[in-house]
């Protein structure tokens, strides 16, 4: 099952990176507000059933894909192609 | 200088892990302030046996991929180092060494890219707050110090209630002096310890300041304090 895991900086938490891109952004000409970089994680997890791969994934993101502290995390679940 | 000539070397494992860089300079600061400092891959699964204080280097273990430290918390030799300090053993990370130790969570807060987003080089004035633990005993309480600093991911983070805590248990051992923050850290927090004070991370880099040709030797305040310490817990182990 594939699985995409989406972390971003926790509301609240200061992002340089995003505001270098908005700021960048409307260099462009863009009008741009609230532009936040976060990460995208895809990957194959091998389970059983959605229920227990996004219990795998979830323990994922505790343990490594997202630091608490700073960051949170979505988890979205697709059947493999 | 810490120590004299004929004084017990304590051994100090200085763990290196792929992209560690400051392996050998930690090895030569703390061999010429007196401790028996050796370099151990971080594939071995337990510390040598004797060992009096284990130090985390700087560098950029594994290329420092998804976070500073995320990767290299979970290399073998971690194991052994958490059980060390919870042990009370001395442990200090210096740079990419502080940065694995809060993804440990062996220290508290997280270490974040700079807020200029830019990678800053140069020596720092900090402020020295406690003197009273094993890694700044050599200090005066406020005593400044420079040290170089050298990161693109030295910007400590915890949230406010975190910080209060910290500062009220002493924890907070270094500060940028006002206005040098280099990397926009909470609290101008340069480096803060684990409630028991045994470990200790900073991002300053001690080791490159122990000799007068580098510009500086305060570094070696805190490497020879270190050094003092593990000599005393050694004794205490034999």
């Amino acid at each position: 099952m594939k699985a995409i895991v989406l972390v971003r900086p926790k509301a609240g938490i200061l992002d340089p990176q995003g505001q270098a891109v908005e700021s960048s952004l409307r260099h462009l000409g863009f009008a741009v507000a609230d532009t936040r970089v976060g990460r995208l994680v895809e990957l194959e997890v091998e389970a059983d059933d959605a229920r227990e791969a996004h219990a795998q994934v979830e323990r994922m993101c505790e343990q490594l894909l997202a630091n608490p502290l700073i960051e949170s995390y979505e988890i979205e679940l697709q059947a493999s192609s | 200088m810490s120590g004299t000539a004929d004084a017990p070397r304590p051994q100090v494992a200085v763990v290196v892990f792929p992209g560690s860089n400051d392996d050998r300079d930690a090895q030569l600061a703390l061999t010429r302030l007196g401790a028996d400092a050796s370099r151990l891959w971080h594939t071995e699964p337990d510390l040598p046996a004797g060992t009096a204080a284990v130090v985390l280097p700087g560098g950029f273990s594994y290329g420092d991929y998804l976070r500073c430290g995320a990767i290299a918390r979970f290399s073998p030799i971690m194991a052994a180092v958490t059980g060390f300090a919870a042990d009370g053993g001395l442990v200090l990370g210096i740079c990419n060494g502080f940065q694995i130790l809060t993804e440990a969570q062996l220290l508290p807060g997280t270490l974040r890219p700079n807020e200029s987003l830019s990678f800053v080089c140069r020596d720092v004035p900090l402020r020295v707050e406690h003197t009273t633990g094993p890694f700044t005993a050599h200090c005066e309480p406020g005593q400044r110090l420079t040290i170089p600093v050298k990161h693109g991911d030295g910007c400590w983070f915890a949230e406010a209630e975190t910080v209060d805590e910290l500062d009220a248990q002493g924890q907070i051992l270094l500060r940028y002096a006002p206005g040098e923050n280099p990397n926009g850290a909470v609290a101008d927090v340069a480096g803060v310890c684990n409630g028991p004070g045994n470990v200790f991370g900073l991002m300053p880099h001690p080791e490159h300041a122990v000799d007068p040709l580098l510009g500086s030797t305060d570094g070696a305040l805190i490497l020879g304090s270190l050094v003092d310490a593990a000599r005393l817990s050694s004794a205490a182990l034999v």
